[in-house]
């Protein structure tokens, strides 16, 4: 038994590092994406304090709307303006109509007030384009099919083209947005309300404005979720769930770091695969689904404030 | 007018911190528990069984989980896997030990949702708030692995699922399918009501006051020399219990039987939490309100709609819920933020001086 849990694993490793590396990979690939929604929730997280739940299914709306658009026979390009524009649209009216009359309130009014969203938007996505999983619509966005063989370490190691560019959209994302942070007047305003609300307001940042740029930036950040996650499976309401694979990595993370988004996201993604790979099967299989939280809870044990969060100090 | 304390004086210590400390209460709470017992009998066996009994249930596990979230501040999110370790520990001891009777069961299986809401309760003492409802995600999800992984939870059967066996108490089936669902309502409603009587002294009580200290805030409770541990593991422990008898009475009274993982998902949690926060955090009231929102409204649009001549579809119907049931939960706390449980204090306030302004 304890050969099995601490030698054999490893031993598998060593014996087929080919293996290793199409386990590593595709870690990280999930490790992107889950980084992907994470980034959504902590860009809402910084500015306004709001553990925006809704950002799952705002992944979900993002892609259906592209994809129905596209159905109801908008080219595609068209569609993903559209789709920007719808992205906004929400952004605002959620602003205006949930975020306004609620400031304020404990934090855990808000996070029910983004139930409410979810289940909102929830309807409104079936209602408008049906309950039914779609395909995405890889060709007409320039995405790459199919897959690359390399041969190394003595063996095969399939690269998914989708995976690849998955990756490398993921990381334009993240420089995007730290060039937008870091050096546009709007990323400074950001960042100004994400240190203190009071200090910002009273510098003349208008904190509903605000709001409506950093709600439509995640709205920007869950479309390219979509579309990503959409391609490798498909756009149906059940891609939500995937939301929830987001929480490990938000407090493994860190809620108010970006980096700390995206590290975690690499630790939860490579950690998980591993984990289901090489001792999943010591225990029956399917340990994905709480092995996230499992390392979360470990590492949260030792730092209450994830990996790069905020130092949090009490007073009395 | 009628809703009125002048006269009503309060002689002894005992009088002013009794529950229900003033006469119409009293009354009204009376005249509610006597409707619940005398009215079902005269009901349609389906409004028994898909409105009174779910209800029931969710009310239960709704104080439950208030007990916890709106009194002791412990956000989780396990409250689904706590309900499913009662139900299956209920099976197993039902299975075991067919002799004994099944509301003891059902009430005893609560102690080993009670044992494992106190594990998954430790990561408490060191995070807190969002980190601390993720860590509770943990709970569920691994406990909802086990419920499929581990044939011996539901006695190797083939489907996977608990199957309820026939049971019953002086004579009359309680629980399995023999049992009508007016005995069911029945059964719940005496284990619902006891158990509210008993969360409403314990929370109004030294526990309940340590609870509502760490709440406020904790380093503060534990200079005043509440212990943080004892504290927080109580309420991890009482909040399982009523979870875990809830999940029991959920599986044996209301469903009957069948695959459990689906009953007990992450989805139970989520609604179970939504109750607490609609009906007031902190309220025990709230609980009932909020569970009575959260269930009604759904099957009024499902079943209640095309009675009155509104044709809506399933699934029409279906989507329909999901819009009406986002509005309504940021409609209310765009309203209220404290709850529905808030909003009965206004009004009773407001009945108080009834007809003068003020």
């Amino acid at each position: 038994m304890l050969y099995n849990v601490f030698v054999d694993p490893f031993v598998q490793m060593a014996d087929m590092p080919d293996l290793l590396v199409q386990v590593l990979w595709e870690g990280t690939v999930a490790g992107v994406l889950y980084a992907l929604i994470a980034l959504g929730f902590v860009l809402i997280f910084k500015a306004s304090g709001v553990f925006n739940f809704a950002q799952g299914i705002m992944v979900v709306f993002a892609a259906l709307t592209l994809v129905g658009l596209h159905e109801k026979g908008v080219p595609a390009l068209l569609a993903l303006a559209i789709t920007v524009g719808v992205m906004y649209a929400l952004a605002w009216s959620i602003e205006r109509v949930v975020l306004r009359p609620l400031v304020n309130q404990p934090d855990i009014i808000l996070f029910m007030a983004t139930f409410g969203i979810t289940y909102l938007i929830i309807g409104l996505g079936e209602f408008i384009f049906g309950g039914r999983p779609k395909a995405m619509i890889t060709d007409q966005l320039f995405l790459p099919r199919g897959a690359i063989d390399v041969h190394m370490l003595g063996g095969r190691v399939t690269f998914q083209k989708l995976d690849i560019a998955a990756a490398v959209i993921a990381g334009l994302m993240v420089l995007l947005l730290a060039v937008f942070f870091q050096k546009t007047r709007i990323g400074r305003a950001l960042r100004a309300v994400a240190d203190s609300h009071k200090a910002a307001l009273s510098v003349g940042i208008s904190l509903n404005q605000i709001w409506v740029v950093v709600w439509f930036t995640a709205g920007l950040v869950a479309l390219v979720t979509g579309i990503m996650w959409g391609a490798r499976s498909d756009v149906s309401f059940g891609l939500q769930i995937i939301a929830l694979k987001a929480l490990p990595v938000l407090i493994l993370g860190g809620f108010t770091s970006v980096p700390g988004a995206i590290i975690g996201g690499l630790i939860i993604g490579i950690g998980e695969k591993m984990g289901e790979f090489y001792w999943g099967p010591l225990v029956g299989g399917g340990i994905e689904s709480w092995l996230a939280y499992l390392i979360a809870l470990i590492f949260l044990l030792f730092r209450p404030q994830g990996l790069f969060g905020d130092k949090i100090i009490e007073r009395i | 007018m009628f809703y009125r304390e002048a006269g009503q004086f309060k002689t002894s210590y005992q009088d002013d911190m009794a529950v229900f400390p003033i006469r119409q209460d009293r009354i009204g709470v009376a005249i509610i528990l006597a409707a619940a017992c005398a009215i079902p009998p005269f009901l349609d066996n389906f409004v028994v069984g898909t409105v009174l009994v779910p209800f029931l249930v969710f009310s239960l596990a709704a104080v439950g989980l208030n007990l916890l979230t709106g009194y002791t501040g412990l956000l989780s999110l396990g409250t689904g896997a706590f309900m499913g370790v009662g139900a299956y520990a209920c099976y197993k001891l039902t299975t075991i030990f067919p002799g004994v009777n099944i509301l003891v069961w059902i009430l005893v299986s609560g102690f080993f949702a009670a044992a494992i809401g106190v594990v998954f309760g430790l990561p408490s003492l060191r995070i807190k708030g969002f980190y601390l409802a993720v860590a509770t995600l943990a709970a569920q999800f691994f406990l909802e692995w086990c419920f499929v992984r581990i044939p011996w939870l539901f006695n190797y059967n083939i489907s996977g699922a608990i199957e309820v066996p026939n049971r019953s108490l002086f004579g009359i089936p309680v629980v399995g399918p023999n049992a009508t669902p007016l005995t069911r309502y029945y059964a719940i409603l005496a284990i619902v009501v006891a158990l509210t009587w008993i969360a409403s002294n314990i929370v109004r009580g030294r526990i309940g006051r340590m609870w509502m200290a760490v709440r406020d805030m904790d380093i503060a409770a534990e200079l005043m020399g509440i212990r943080l541990l004892r504290a927080k593991l109580l309420a991890f422990a009482v909040s399982s219990y009523f979870c875990g008898v809830a999940g029991a009475v959920m599986m044996f009274l209301w469903y009957g039987g069948g695959e459990a993982k689906d009953a007990f998902s992450i989805n139970l949690s989520f609604t179970i939490l939504f109750m607490v926060i609609i009906g007031g955090l902190g309220s025990l009231t709230g609980a009932f309100f909020g569970a009575a929102l959260l269930h009604l409204v759904p099957i009024f649009l499902k079943f209640g709609l095309p009675a009155l001549g509104f044709p809506i579809g399933g699934a029409t119907a279906e989507h329909l819920t999901h819009i009406i049931i986002g509005a309504l939960i940021v409609f209310f706390l765009i309203v209220e933020p404290h709850g529905l449980a808030r909003l009965w204090a206004t009004a009773k306030q407001k009945l108080r001086l009834w007809p003068f302004p003020y």
